[in-house]
Order: structure tokens, then sequence, then C-alpha cells
């Protein structure tokens, strides 16, 4: 099922106007918009590897901002300590969500269906109450970062416009690579898992073993992105852990459609220009969202994409 | 020589007793079918052999191994296979991915993330044999949930062919085909002799004419085992079939 | 660390405890019978809160102000069954989880529209707002009583519901096997309906009751839906029994963690690393309790499905 030809080009589009907007802005004298672009494409990446076992797996996991914001983490708590290498801090964001994803995982997906959904969220919201507890690392209140990752190699990511180029050429890395682990045998098994996981089982699959390896490198992905979005504001705090952005992660992938290649990128565009567009126009912003939510539910349920997607249920 | 041992196979569910102390034997390279009266336990026992249900009490032998407690998936690992009464396929995928994708099982580790699956040919082609080899191979790129009932029910039984099995499970395939049943039938007898085949039907012209042996199962237990002739002979088992549809 | 102080932590727990009951026994009937995950459960939790804090207000009375909350939290849970549930019981998990988190943005805004984004007073009522003397040298307040008391007594209600009536024999035909149940006759969409009403009100209740002693806030459904989660995945899905147990262990283990872990790690560690960790450890508590359980039943402790 692919989605109908506009709706492919729309990727396309918004890459290019991606590509384009720093100068756009820059000439508009919007520089703001930088700024909000970038913030759009980390949270792509988020909810791009929350796709990857969402929509590819079909593993329903709540707890996913617990990864991001431990990678958000691992870079303010090194960079705390004196460690600011880009090269050295984001691997280990990455490896840190790994692992805590491993951890949580490998718990969690002894359940299914309903309790697999909730377990995801109740263990999602222990790691919060974890960095509410880091008491040296600004607990409730959060930690500054004194300043970006250093990169090397002549970036300056202090530079906003070459930090957004960074994030950009991350996310187009990510798709890439995850579209490649899509095609190979570890990705048409989580397909297939998705798909049918009893029968997946009864022609020799340890399913549990995959889900697993895909949970946890959602989880480094993620962690990845957190670690851009800890550069992105300087500033990192348990909120980016609650369970809530979990959910709004969960929508951005719904919303983008679930099981296509670029349901991160549309989802968290789709989801934050409607954010920043419905803040404009009111303060109770969540109430048209919430109902446009409502709408997408029952008017579109395969997302903007219009692509792959749960069937309902017989 | 006995490929399958089962020895006081007992499963309750509450106060109902679907297995009741079983004691069952499957010799290497025959058909033996299971028949019984709804309700006697056929799909129970199936469910606790392919490793879906696990046994309150009792042994499951396989060629001398005892694989009572081993998961569904680590059972196939040691060739055993299995078919579904209902049809439990990959409705969205093609009849060539469906089949593929239990080909790529038996072929190595597939915690491979880089090189596409398309690019292994060896695959594709192991899979578009066994769709020829059960009778579908012109209907490989269909969507297998668009297929035709009965030729889903031979993607079933190519699923199950494909892990390489020592010894397959079919469970009612020609469950719902009723004119159709013929040819599976002969794909069935077919595949008599190179592989050990249990199988549970109610349709008793195909038993009769596919089975070396027959076991009869009433209430969770075995009443009798043996050649077709005998069975039919037996006044146990006609006992056991007075009231029901089929006639033995 | 006194026996007063023990007692008094433990009944504590047991207070929090079973007005976490009353918030996850509905979850769980809904999860169970209906196979539907409710995020929005908190919002009526959080609207039975407001109403009462506005009604207490107008009226000066605690006392009027329960039922009249109770009835209109009953009341909007009405409204969102029909407008809404009903149409997401045959959807899938995601479709539910998108939907019900939408109720939650709207929910939110609109106590923001009526009430203000401010939290509310909710006063406990003046009768109760001393201490009781349950024996000799052992004060407890009244109105912490009262909560257990509401609580008990609910608790017993619901389990005559369930165990004693024709209704709760259906709800619990229902919750073990829906499918049997729409075959044999029971009429669903009732059945839906009247659980679904019953846990708001149930939630309404906990809100009233907690409100004099934890915020009345938006944003109090969504903190106090985790810990009903975690009751229910402890208890097991579709279980009153497992609901109450799951509470109990919840509301004591969070209590106690909080009030005793600092102190008997100062034991173990230095003061001031006992003081850092204490609090963090002790909030986290109940997931590890939840991986506990998890790890030796993955089903919870009494699943009332097969």
């Amino acid at each position: 099922m692919r989605p109908r030809p506009w709706r492919r080009a729309l990727p396309w589009l918004l890459l290019a106007a991606a590509l384009a907007l720093p100068w756009v802005a820059g000439a508009l004298d919007q520089d703001y918009y930088i700024g909000f672009m970038r913030r759009v494409l980390i949270f792509a990446i988020a909810a791009a590897s929350l796709n990857f076992i969402l929509g590819y797996g079909g593993m329903v996991s709540l707890g996913h901002a617990a990864f991001f914001g431990a990678g958000a983490y691992t870079v303010g708590v090194l960079m705390a300590e004196g460690i600011t290498s880009a090269w050295l801090a984001w691997p280990v964001a990455a490896i840190v969500a790994g692992a805590a994803a491993f951890l949580i995982g490998a718990v969690s997906l002894r359940t299914r269906g309903v309790y697999f959904i909730m377990i995801t969220l109740a263990f999602a919201q222990m790691v919060y109450y974890v960095a509410v507890g880091l008491k040296r690392y600004g607990g409730e209140d959060g930690l500054n970062l004194p300043q970006r990752s250093m990169f090397g190699l002549g970036i300056d990511l202090g530079h906003d416009i070459t930090f957004y180029y960074v994030v950009l050429a991350l996310l187009i890395g990510v798709i890439a690579l995850m579209d490649r682990i899509i095609a190979s045998r570890f990705g048409h098994v989580l397909i297939g898992i998705r798909e049918n996981e009893s029968r997946m089982e009864a022609i020799g699959y340890p399913t549990y073993g995959y889900k697993l390896a895909a949970f946890s490198l959602a989880g480094a992905l993620a962690g990845l992105a957190g670690a851009l979005f800890a550069n992105h504001n300087l500033f990192v705090s348990p909120a980016t852990l609650h369970w809530t952005q979990s959910a709004t992660l969960v929508v951005m992938v719904i919303v983008g459609g679930i099981g296509y290649r670029w349901a991160g990128l549309l989802g968290a565009v789709a989801l934050l220009v409607l954010e920043e567009a419905l803040a404009a126009l009111t303060e109770f912003w969540h109430l048209p969202l919430g109902l446009l939510l409502l709408a997408v539910v029952f008017l579109a349920p395969r997302g903007l994409a219009g692509g792959l997607g749960p069937e309902p249920r017989q | 020589m006995t490929l399958l041992a089962v020895r006081g196979l007992t499963k309750r569910f509450g106060g109902l007793t679907a297995t009741d102390h079983l004691d069952f034997g499957v010799d290497a390279g025959e058909l033996h079918a299971v028949i019984g009266p709804n309700g006697a336990g056929k799909t129970t026992l199936i469910a606790q052999l392919a490793g879906v249900l696990q046994p309150d009490a009792g042994t499951i032998l396989l060629d001398g191994e005892n694989i009572t407690s081993l998961s569904a998936h680590e059972r196939v690992r040691r060739g055993l296979a299995r078919s579904y009464q209902v049809t439990n396929v990959f409705p969205r995928f093609s009849a060539l991915e469906n089949v593929a994708l239990a080909v790529q099982a038996r072929d190595g580790s597939s915690f491979r993330f880089w090189r596409p699956v398309a690019s292994e040919r060896h695959i594709a082609e192991a899979a578009l044999a066994l769709l020829d080899r059960v009778g579908i191979r012109s209907r490989a790129a269909v969507a297998a949930g668009r297929l035709a009932h009965g030729e889903q029910r031979q993607l079933e039984v190519a699923l199950a062919l494909a892990t390489n099995p020592r010894l397959l499970l079919l469970d009612e395939p020609m469950a719902g085909m009723g004119d159709e049943s013929d040819r599976m039938v002969r794909l069935i007898e077919s595949l008599k002799g190179s592989v050990t085949i249990v199988l549970v039907e109610h349709d008793m012209d195909a038993v009769f004419r596919l089975a070396d042996r027959v076991s009869v199962l009433v209430t969770g237990r075995v009443l009798a085992t043996g050649a077709p002739a005998e069975i039919r002979a037996n006044a146990d088992v006609r006992r056991a079939y007075l009231g029901e549809e089929s006639s033995v | 660390m006194t026996s007063t102080l023990v007692l008094e932590q433990l009944l504590n727990g047991i207070q929090f405890g079973l007005m976490l009951f009353l918030i996850a026994a509905g979850l769980t009937l809904v999860f169970g019978i209906m196979d539907v995950l409710n995020l929005a459960h908190g919002s009526l939790y959080m609207i039975g809160a407001y109403l009462a804090s506005s009604v207490a207000l107008a009226t000066g009375s605690f006392w009027i102000a329960l039922p009249v909350a109770i009835l209109g939290a009953g009341l909007v849970g009405l409204v969102l069954e029909v407008a809404l549930m009903r149409r997401l019981y045959q959807r899938d998990h995601l479709a539910q989880v998108l939907a019900t988190f939408a109720v939650i943005l709207i929910a939110d805004d609109l106590v923001k529209l009526v009430w203000g984004p401010a939290p509310r007073m909710l006063a406990a009522p003046d009768a109760l707002a001393g201490p009781i003397e349950i024996f000799p040298g052992f004060l407890y307040p009244a109105y912490r009583l009262l909560i257990i008391g509401v609580g008990l007594a609910l608790a017993l209600a619901l389990y005559l519901l369930i165990a004693k009536t024709r209704t709760g024999m259906l709800v619990r035909a229902g919750s073990s096997n829906r499918e049997m149940a729409a075959i044999m006759g029971v009429r669903v969409d009732r059945l839906f309906a009247i659980v679904f009403v019953l846990g708001a009100m149930l939630a309404a209740v906990a809100g009233v009751l907690l409100g004099p002693l934890l915020a009345v806030e938006i944003g109090m459904g969504e903190n106090i839906l985790i810990l009903a989660l975690v009751v229910i995945v402890i208890g097991g899905i579709g279980s009153i029994r497992g609901a109450l147990v799951g509470a109990l262990l919840v509301g004591v283990v969070d209590t106690a963690g909080r009030a005793f872990l600092p102190d008997l790690l100062s034991q173990f560690l230095s003061n001031a690393a006992a003081a850092q960790l204490g609090p963090a450890i002790a909030s986290i508590a109940i997931y590890v309790l939840m991986a506990a359980v998890l790890f030796y039943r993955p089903q919870g402790l009494f699943p009332a499905r097969a």
C-alpha cells in the first residue's frame, strides 16, 4: 500500500523547503524560524525512531520520551562534568538511551497489547522521576548547558545555521539507515512480527529477541535526537521525559502515517506547525488541537500519508 | 522407529479436562491421522504438540528428545511444523513473501541489518519452488488475503513445509474446501514418505485414503489406534461416533 | 522511627491506596470488558475535583459539593461514552490512545477556560478539620479517617455489586470473555455505558476526597493516571480484587517509601547522600515493585482473563 502521488511528493517538497529555509528565513529577517524548524527536525528524528518500532514493528510504546530524555540528559550531565566533545557525548547519549531501552524492553516485551502500552508508559514515568531526583543536575528545575557540543572539523554548532544543517543531515541519515534496515532480513522479520506474531513464532522466529533488538535500536536513535535537543535548547529538564511527551511522539507518528518512511518528518512538521499556528491565535490552543486529533482518528486514520497502518479490529 | 512419543499428556481448563493422560505415538515416515468427535480435544492436542499450550502433565518426545518445555519456535528449529485450522497467514504480504519469510527463518541468522533481502535470490527461488510444490505458483504475487479460500489452505501447507520439517502437524487442512478438497488430498498424498505427518481431519474419505494409521480421540484420550480398516470395523469407535454426522 | 509514626504512615498509605482503588477500579473494568485504553480517565477525576471546588465555594458546604460533583462527573462520563468511547471499541489501541489523548487536551483547556489556570482551593469539611484520638497517644486526622471509611465502604459496595448482583455477573462474564457475553445476548451497549459511568463517578469521588490533600489543578489527572495504571498492571486487567490489592500495595509502598526510605538509607549512607537518593528512590519504588511483579507474573496478580 503506497500513498497516492501527491502525497509521495510531499516529503520531498518538505525536504527541499527544509534545505532552503535558513536562506529564506535569513533573507526575510525571520531567524526565529530557523530555530523553530530545527526543533521540528529534531522531533522528526525522535518520531522516526518511534515509527521504527511502532509503525514497522507494531509495538505501541508510550514511553519513548524516556529514551529521548535519557539522551538529552547524558549530554547535559557530561557537559556539566566538563566533557564537551560531540564525538564522545552524542554516541554515549545514544548508547545510554539504547541501554535504557534494552532494560525497559526486556521486561516490557514479555507482555502484549494493553499491558505493554501501560508498562512502557509506567517505566518511562519512572525514568522521569529518576531525572527529577538528580538534584546535582538540576532536579525538577532542569539543567542549563553553558555551550553546545564541540564538533571540531571547523564546524561550530554555536552558529545556529550550521547546527541546523547538522541536524538536517542527521535526520536524512537516520531515515536512510532505517530504510536500509527495513529492507534487510531483520526489517522483514520485524514487519512480519507486526503482521502476525504468532505465525512468526510458528515458523521458527524467536520474536522476543527481534523485538528487543528493534526496541533498543529505536531507543538509541531517540537518544541521539535527545542529544541534539539538549544542544538546541542549551537546557535539559524532566519535562522532556513526562509521559505526555511520549504520547505526543505517538501522535506525530500516527498523523504522519504509521509504517511510512516519512512519518516522522510529516508528523513532526504537522503537529508542531499546527501548535505554533494555533498558539498564535489563542491561549487555549490545546482545545482545537485535540479536536483536530479526533478528526484524524475518525476521518484520516491512516494519517497524512494514507499509507500503511494497523487495520481496524474485526 | 518412533519419531513422536507422547506420554500421559494432560491439560485442564478449570473444571474441564481437555487432554486426559493421553498416550500417542507416531512412527517416522508414516501419515498418522487423528480423528474424533467435536470436543474430543484434537485442537488442544495440536496446540500442545506445537508448543503454543503448555501441558499440565506428561511428556512429548521428538526423536527421543524431550521437547515438552520448549517454546514454539524452538520446536520449529528441531523440525516440527504446523499448519492452522483457521488460516493464519500474513494477509497483506504476497503469497511469495509469506513463504519467503518462512524460508528465511531456516536459512541462517536474520539478525542482519544491512543487505537487502531482495538481493538474496536463493530465498525467493526456494519460496517459488514451494509455491509450485503446493500448486499455487501462478498466484505468487497475489496478496495472501486476496487468495481464494482453497489457495489459502494450500499456502498454509507451504508455510509449514518451508521450515523443512521432519514432523508436519496438519490441522484440518481441508477445512472449508468442500468440492476442492481433492486438490489438497493429492497434495498431502505427494508429501507422504518424505515427511512424517500428523493429520487432524473431519473429512473421513480423505482420512481413509491417506492414512497409514488412525488414532481416534475421544474426551481427551486415545480410544483406539490402528490401520484404517481396523478402525472402521472397531465397535468402540462406531459407538463413539454414534450421533455424529460423519459415517465411519 | 516510632511506632506511632509507622502506624500513621501505614494509615496514610491505606488511605491513598483506597483512593487509587476508586480510580483504578473504573479503569480496569473498562480495560477488561471493553478492551479500551482510556487515557482520559484522569480527566474525570479532575472534573470531579473542579466541580466540587466550585460548588463548595458557592454553597460553603463540602457535603453538597460531593454528590453534585459525582453526578456531574457521571454525566460527563455518559456524554463521553456515547459521543466518543462507543466508536472506539472496534478500533485498535493506537486509535484509542490518540483519541483519549485528544480528550485530555480538550478537557485540560476546557477546565482552563472555565476555571482559569491557577490551582483551586477545596477545603475539607470544618467538622473534620481536627485530629481524632484513635487510641490513647495516637492522633490521626479525622478527614483522612473519613477517606478510609468511604474507601472501604465503596470497595465493599463494589464487591457486592460485582459478586452478588445480576449486573455484576454480567460484568464478570464480559470481563473474562467479551465475545461470549455478546453472543449470550447481554445488552452490551447498556452494560458498557453503565460500567463507564460508574467508573467516572468513582474517579470523581476520589478527586473530591483527595482535593483538600493534593492540589486541584490542571494536569492532576495525568499524574494520577500513571499511578492507576501501575495499580492495574500489578493487580491484573479486569480484576476488581486485583485493583484493590494493587492499589493498597502501591499506596502503602509509595507513602511508606517516601516517609521512611531517606531515614533507612541514612543508616547505610551519609546523611547527605541519603537526603539526595532517598526521595529519588522512594519515588521510583512503586515502579520497581511493578517490575518485580511483572517479572514473576506478566499478567498481574489476579488477571481476570485467561
